[in-house]
């Protein structure tokens, strides 16, 4: 009898710590938004500040549609230069937004996401984006990494801004 | 050279310089800010109450930038609430402003932490005025208007507190 007690005492810490470590299925179980963190896009999908901005300047090479999915306020203030904004996605309604704009290109078209409103392992934002694109079958989607926000890591960098678009 | 088109020239360089001057790059603001005057604002907080920042001169300032998405920002907010408790009463005053795109995710979250200090909605342009392109940001001001300190990112609130409690006149 206080065997079986302990035992089940067991089962449900596990369960219990489990949940707790995962924020995924805890947002799932309460109802709230996706928490997929920026540290489950893989690194091969990840593309560094440097190489976008050669990429948007050079000459003839291929451009990537480059989608902001984070704040739109925070795009208002400055974003990449031809970026769009396309819905935050830690948000249904933002994720909604990316389908709507993804949804007339090719599935090999070039997409860059990005976000940088917080430091990369605690941006709620690029990751379901990431996944959303990938779980339609988009096969040429790089996610910019940014370490610490947009601010550090493009503008104080020098690369070109737009701003109020 | 006429003198026409000396003018001719030089306005051409003028208008070639307005549009390169709106894709340049420019360093993080908020680097740019300290021992400079803090921008002024004038705003509702989101109980309706004026919020002027030039009113609080004479207190030490914690304009601390945040908003319902950014996970460490809502970790800030229960601490700098404790300061406003713990360090009211020598003059600090917490000013938090969301950076959420609407309010109404904002009001939920006010609504459940009820923090002791006032809350308002930022917008671009004050962001632009502080270079708030990440968050958590925080400044510390002075008690003449001048910002002293900036505090960018997932920074240890030790470091926040230990420059707090300097202004404040401990240490």
């Amino acid at each position: 009898m206080r065997l079986g007690f302990f035992r089940g005492a067991g089962t449900m810490i596990v369960f219990a710590a489990l949940f707790t470590a995962c924020p995924q299925t805890r947002a799932q179980f309460f109802g709230g938004p996706s928490t997929i963190g920026a540290d489950s896009i893989p690194q091969s999908e990840l593309i560094q500040p440097e190489e976008l901005n050669r990429l948007l300047n050079t000459q003839g090479g291929e451009k990537p549609v480059v989608l902001q999915v984070g704040s739109l306020l925070m795009f208002r203030e400055a974003h990449i230069p031809g970026a769009e904004f396309a819905g935050a996605g830690s948000q249904a309604v933002g994720l909604q937004q990316l389908q709507k704009r993804v949804a007339p290109l090719a599935h090999d078209t070039f997409i860059v996401l990005y976000c940088g409103c917080c430091p990369w392992g605690r941006c709620p934002n690029v990751g379901p984006a990431f996944k959303l694109l990938h779980g339609f079958g988009f096969t040429h989607v790089k996610v910019l990494y940014l370490a610490n926000n947009f601010g550090a890591d493009w503008v104080d960098k020098g690369f070109a801004v737009e701003r109020h678009s | 050279m006429t003198r026409t088109g000396k003018w001719r020239f030089v306005l051409c360089g003028l208008l070639v310089g307005i549009c390169f001057a709106s894709r340049l790059p420019e360093a993080f603001a908020g680097d740019s800010l300290v021992n400079r005057k803090a921008p002024e604002f004038v705003r509702k907080d989101l109980s309706g109450a004026r919020l002027d920042l030039k009113s609080l001169r004479g207190k030490i300032v914690l304009l601390n930038f945040w908003a319902t998405w950014c996970g460490p920002c809502q970790l800030e907010m229960p601490v700098f609430a404790k300061w406003q408790q713990q360090y009211g009463p020598q003059g600090l005053q917490v000013v938090g402003i969301s950076m959420d795109d609407a309010p109404a995710p904002v009001r939920r979250l006010v609504s459940k932490l009820k923090p002791n200090y006032p809350v308002a909605m930022g917008d671009a342009t004050l962001g632009e005025r502080y270079g708030v392109l990440g968050l958590p940001l925080t400044y510390l001001i002075d008690k003449d208007g001048v910002v002293r300190a900036v505090f960018q990112g997932d920074v240890e609130v030790n470091s926040i507190e230990r420059e707090l409690k300097r202004m404040l006149g401990h240490g």
